[in-house]
């Protein structure tokens, strides 16, 4: 009924109401049950076309179609044309190029690559297989000379001698070193000593001092509820004033 | 005199905003012509009502319009912000073409005549018709090979959309360049004249 826009006053509602009240004392298995459902479904959505139907008759727009059908087949081509123009009320709408859009054209026209070059395939070059050495991914800095991980561990046993029986060092104390170049590689490798739980920092707020105490084995701090980022500045002034303050 | 600066002033921003307004609705920028509310609250403001409707009656004298279509049906009484947001505006002739004109359009007057029944057909019918009944009904006028030919056009054309089960609908078109009610009053009113005509 709602695929072929029958209409919807031909099914007598009541009266099939009256057959699935009937006959439901009788049913016993899921699948009877589920039977009346579906009809009772369907049922309430040919009550919802019958009130569309009433609602639609109570609009301005109603007409009787079979009223309107007929009035259609009287009427000539040229009549209905007439009437139609009448209630018809074309969109305007240009459709014109700009000034802008045509120069913008013009720029992606002379960018834009010769089809024979865009469809150039990949040429690879063809090398013979061989075996590379460890001083050679070095020279490609492809690997380093010592391995992250080794030259953490290095630092960290470095601190943990320099520490001795004291427990912790300050930072400039332990990260200071002849050249700026180096100062700033044991700050970078001191951060990652923290990061990875080799060594913690100490933070005298008021002093403005910070010490680093190495732990004796390695401490995972994920998961670990008060992990907080210091920033520590290592600056060229910086170094300068620690290299003087050591002179001193 | 502060008085009338700001009045100069608040004309100014007005006219600025009346030509954003005629660019935005008279070029066509998305697949569909027409704006929707939202983007036109983006471009100009909130008070894009207020745009439109000077827009509106500036367009008047050219006999031409803002064509509001609602989201559904259109709102009984004042429509709210939200309403004209989903909304969506176009510029649209404010009076009816004359048979001469219609050339201009490009259609010819076996394609309007074959698009006035289809329409008015699917109203009768509570804005739902098989395909197959506007078809037969469309025989009785046009030559049979010209039929199906014509009911793809209109389709194209977004006057009618048909679903997977050959059932035809009103369309975005229609909705925008048709007065529905006045077609049918006018369908109405005319087979009394031709009835009267041939009694």
């Amino acid at each position: 009924m709602e695929e072929r826009g029958l209409d919807p006053f031909l099914v007598d509602v009541n009266d099939v109401i009256g057959i699935i009240r009937e006959y439901f004392p009788e049913w016993e298995s899921i699948d009877e049950f589920s039977l009346d459902a579906e009809a009772i479904n369907r049922l309430a959505s040919v009550i919802k076309l019958q009130s569309d139907w009433v609602r639609h008759r109570s609009t301005s727009l109603y007409t009787d179609p079979f009223l309107l059908e007929e009035k259609l087949r009287k009427l000539s081509r040229k009549s209905l044309a007439t009437l139609f123009l009448k209630s018809w009320h074309p969109i305007i709408e240009m459709e014109q190029i700009s000034p802008h859009s045509l120069s913008e054209a013009i720029k992606y026209w002379q960018s834009l690559l010769p089809l024979r070059e865009r469809w150039t395939k990949t040429e690879f070059l063809k090398t013979e297989l061989g075996a590379t050495s460890r001083e050679e991914l070095i020279r490609q800095q492809i690997m380093a000379e010592k391995v992250f991980t080794e030259e953490l561990e290095t630092l960290w046993r470095e601190l943990r001698q320099t520490v001795g029986k004291d427990e912790k060092i300050p930072y400039w104390g332990f990260v200071g070193a002849d050249t700026y170049e180096e100062t700033v590689w044991r700050a970078y490798m001191t951060s990652f000593l923290v990061t990875y739980g080799y060594a913690t920092f100490e933070v005298h707020r008021l002093e403005e001092e910070i010490f680093i105490i190495p732990f004796s084995k390695p401490r995972s701090l994920l998961g670990k509820k008060h992990v907080v980022s210091i920033p520590v500045s290592v600056s060229v002034e910086e170094w300068r004033r620690w290299r003087e303050s050591r002179r001193d | 005199m502060e008085r009338e600066q700001a009045r100069l002033k608040r004309k100014a921003l007005y006219l600025r905003k009346l030509k954003r307004a005629t660019h935005l609705l008279f070029y066509r920028r998305h697949r569909k012509p027409g704006v929707k509310g939202w983007e036109l609250r983006k471009r100009l403001g909130s008070d894009y009502p207020k745009v439109l409707g000077l827009l509106d009656a500036y367009l008047e004298k050219l006999d031409l319009q803002v064509k509001t279509v609602f989201e559904g049906e259109k709102p009984a009484e004042k429509p709210t912000l939200e309403q004209l947001d989903r909304a969506r505006f176009y510029i649209t002739l404010r009076g009816g073409l004359t048979p001469k004109e219609t050339k201009m359009s490009g259609w010819r007057i076996d394609d309007i005549a074959g698009l006035a029944i289809a329409i008015s057909y699917i109203i009768s019918k509570r804005g739902k018709a098989p395909r197959d009944e506007v078809e037969e009904l469309l025989r009785d006028k046009l030559p049979g090979w010209r039929v199906d030919l014509n009911m793809d056009r209109y389709i194209r054309a977004g006057y009618l959309a048909q679903d997977e089960n050959r059932q035809l609908y009103l369309d975005w078109r229609t909705r925008a360049e048709v007065d529905e009610k006045a077609l049918i009053d006018l369908l109405l009113t005319a087979e009394k004249t031709e009835g009267e005509k041939a009694a």
